[in-house]
């Protein structure tokens, strides 16, 4: 029995090789490395489904340079440690782009081995396709050549959304809240700090840290908000730790306004809808669905009539993929060598509204035009409402490309 | 600052009594049976997908019935058909088939309901704000889900203090050989037990769901504080298990409202001068900043002071 299983066992590798080097040489495979498991699966799943959609897509038009795009997910179940092993995992297969977003602690790591290979195995030029992890060191102080970021960095979007509370007379004593790790204090420190710069007149009541994806009940929290006297809560909260906040706030009947950078993510509609707070919560992000650019509807909605349960996507990380394949196809080659210099400097019409942004080359980051919203009923004439909730995003303020310029103290090493 | 005792008081006590709607059951099966039900967090979630699509369909009130009566028949099928077979290979194996249990019921969920959070909400008769107290309102359902655990307690201490089957269970929770010796269909009791155990944990969820978050993984938010509960109030005792969630319900809200940390304790002293040096990685973590530890923390210490647990009656 033993023997057979080993022979079965031999004989199924050896195909699976061989098979693997036949598909090898007509596909080109992206590992996408994001939590399919446990507490994040539901964020995890919203970027593969879309990658999925996206190769499809591209592959409906015969693929890149002619090879077939294949997603491979890896499950990292949004730990730094279980990361690397599986970007060692797809880098045995024959991986060399990566596509990673979700957590700055995975991001980091991520970007620090992808680098670190990279020296060690000249030649190997496996690349860190990052569409979500806004940790402001990214693209600073531990910036990389071989790392590229879609998303706006928590200092731009704080920088943007400032800008705009700046002049929101109304605005009096601000409360802080944020997840107790390296981003959650990377927002908290850079809301203090532009803040005091742009409106010393504001009063910061509160400046709080809670345990990342802990908390069941957020009550507590709201009423020390609601005994500080805030009229704003700026958070930087994502996931369940917004959804729980918002859910509590409306129970208690708390009267602020929230600024958010992930509202709109999975449970965020939702729950704003429950607690009924109609266009009191407003985020930043690259895009919302009703800005009647035709384009972005066209490709959002075949998307949404596919995943119909979780209608849920990162604009994003179409811009990401759309740049990537130009990159490839403008370089004749799928090898992360001679296409990351395409992306360098890059210009591309951005997903939701089709203004230009582009990929700096000094530290990787794509800078856009970044949209401020608010969530709240349907007006006639706008088409999509959020997670089946009847309500949709409504633009408060657009902040064009030149306005997210922020200085970089990235120096980079170019091999 | 009386606002913030007052209020923070408030929701300790419900989110309190939610614990002890869960670990009520799970402190019984677990003296009786002695088996620790991994997966009785997974029946909490259960009660609060199928409350959340009862009322959908006929309205809360249906539901709140409903989905603890459904969810207490599966889990009689589980203890008759499941458990009762694993017994036979002892604890180990019977703490493993409630372990792979909560992925079961997790992947079900997922597969049903996926796993974005579910719409669950308030029902209309009982969204309006009960009262206000210092400009912040209390909403009627949280105030209508204390009622509920209160009664639930209530009923569930005359039924073991003054019926039959209560004296029965109340003997099986500290002698359970003996009650067999005597005569008692004890399988009967323990499917009856399991029963009612997660029916009750299905009663938290229907009138937890709208409050909390009713998400896949909202079993795996709750199950460690569950039996938490349980060590601290100790084997077999009710009244232990409804302290300890009472406990670690006040101790959780109450260290959210305090920004105390230990550089605030000792001031500007001398001491303070050296130990800041020493603690410097925990000197300004404030009280707020831990709140979630501490119920571990305090299971640490009991497990070190008084391993039977604050009211338990037996050690094993």
């Amino acid at each position: 029995m033993r023997k057979f299983i080993g022979s079965t066992a031999l004989a199924l590798s050896l195909l699976g090789a061989t098979a693997l080097s036949a598909a090898a040489q007509d596909t080109l495979k992206i590992g996408y490395i994001d939590p399919l498991s446990g507490g994040g699966a539901s964020i995890g799943q919203i970027g593969m489904n879309q990658l999925n959609f996206i190769a499809d897509e591209v592959n409906a038009r015969g693929g890149v340079n002619g090879k077939k795009v294949e997603i491979v997910g890896y499950d990292n179940q949004t730990n730094p440690q279980i990361s690397l092993v599986q970007v060692q995992k797809a880098i045995d297969e024959g991986i060399q782009v990566i596509v990673q977003g979700n957590g700055s602690s995975v991001a980091v790591a991520v970007s620090d081995f992808v680098t670190k290979y990279n020296d060690r195995n000249p030649g190997a030029n496996i690349v860190h396709l990052n569409y979500a992890a806004i940790d402001p060191v990214l693209t600073n102080e531990k910036c990389s050549y071989w790392h590229f970021t879609w998303d706006a960095s928590a200092d731009i979007k704080m920088e943007a959304l400032t800008n705009f509370i700046k002049d929101q007379e109304d605005i009096k004593k601000v409360y802080l809240i944020s997840q107790d790790y390296s981003f959650g204090h990377a927002v908290a420190g850079a809301a203090k700090r532009m803040l005091q710069e742009k409106r010393p007149d504001i009063e910061i009541v509160g400046d709080e840290f809670h345990p990342l994806v802990k908390i069941t009940d957020f009550a507590p929290y709201v009423a020390k908000i609601q005994a500080s006297g805030a009229d704003t809560i700026v958070t930087g909260n994502w996931g369940q730790d917004l959804a729980l906040l918002i859910k509590a706030a409306g129970q208690a009947g708390l009267d602020v306004d929230f600024y958010t950078f992930y509202a709109g993510g999975a449970g965020g509609p939702t729950a704003i809808k429950q607690a009924n707070l109609e266009n009191r919560v407003f985020q930043i992000n690259e895009g919302i669905n009703n800005q009647g650019y035709g384009p972005a509807e066209e490709r959002a909605g075949a998307l949404m009539k596919r995943f119909s349960d979780a209608p849920v996507y990162y604009p994003r990380m179409f811009n990401m993929m759309d740049m990537v394949f130009k990159a490839m196809e403008e370089a004749q080659s799928e090898d992360p060598g001679d296409f990351v210099p395409k992306l360098e400097d890059m210009k591309h019409a951005s997903f939701a509204a089709g203004d230009e942004g582009f990929m700096r080359r000094d530290d990787h980051q794509f800078f856009q035009p970044l949209y401020i919203s608010t969530l709240g009923p349907l007006d006639s004439g706008e088409k999509f409402d959020e997670e089946h909730t009847g309500w949709g995003w409504k633009m408060a303020a657009s902040v064009p490309t030149e306005s997210t310029l922020l200085p970089s103290s990235c120096e980079m090493k170019r091999p | 600052m009386l606002e913030i005792i007052f209020v923070s008081t408030l929701n300790g006590v419900l989110y309190g009594m939610l614990l002890f709607l869960m670990a009520s059951g799970l402190t019984v099966i677990f003296s009786m049976m002695g088996v620790l039900n991994l997966a009785h967090a997974s029946f909490y979630m259960l009660g609060a997908f199928f409350g959340f699509e009862i009322s959908r369909r006929l309205g809360f009130w249906p539901a709140l019935v409903i989905a603890p009566v459904l969810v207490g028949l599966i889990g009689m099928a589980v203890e008759r058909y499941g458990l009762r077979r694993v017994h036979r290979h002892g604890h180990v194996a019977e703490l493993l088939f409630t372990f792979g249990l909560t992925f079961v019921i997790k992947e079900v969920v997922e597969m049903v309901w996926g796993k974005l959070p579910a719409d669950y909400r308030v029902p209309p008769a009982l969204d309006f704000s009960a009262f206000t107290v210092f400009a912040s309102s209390y909403p009627a359902f949280k105030l209508f889900v204390l009622l509920i655990s209160v009664a639930i307690f209530l009923a569930l201490l005359m039924v073991v203090r003054y019926t039959r089957i209560g004296l029965i269970v109340q003997a099986a929770l500290s002698h359970p050989g003996m009650v067999g010796m005597l005569g008692h269909n004890v399988d009967r009791i323990f499917m009856l037990v399991f029963g009612v155990g997660v029916g009750l944990a299905a009663v938290a969820g229907v009138i937890a769901g709208p409050i909390l978050v009713t998400q896949s993984n909202m079993a795996g938010l709750l199950g460690p504080i569950l039996f938490v509960v349980v060590v601290v109030g100790g084997l077999g005792s009710l009244g232990g298990a409804l302290v300890a969630s009472l406990l670690i319900g006040l101790v959780q809200t109450f260290a959210v409202a305090f920004n105390v940390s230990l550089a605030d304790l000792f001031g500007n002293t001398a001491v303070a001068a050296v130990l800041s040096v020493w603690l410097s990685d925990i000197w300004r973590v404030t009280v707020a900043q831990v709140a979630p530890i501490l119920p571990y923390l305090l299971l640490v210490l009991i497990l070190i002071f008084r391993p039977r647990g604050l009211m338990g009656t037996r050690d094993t």
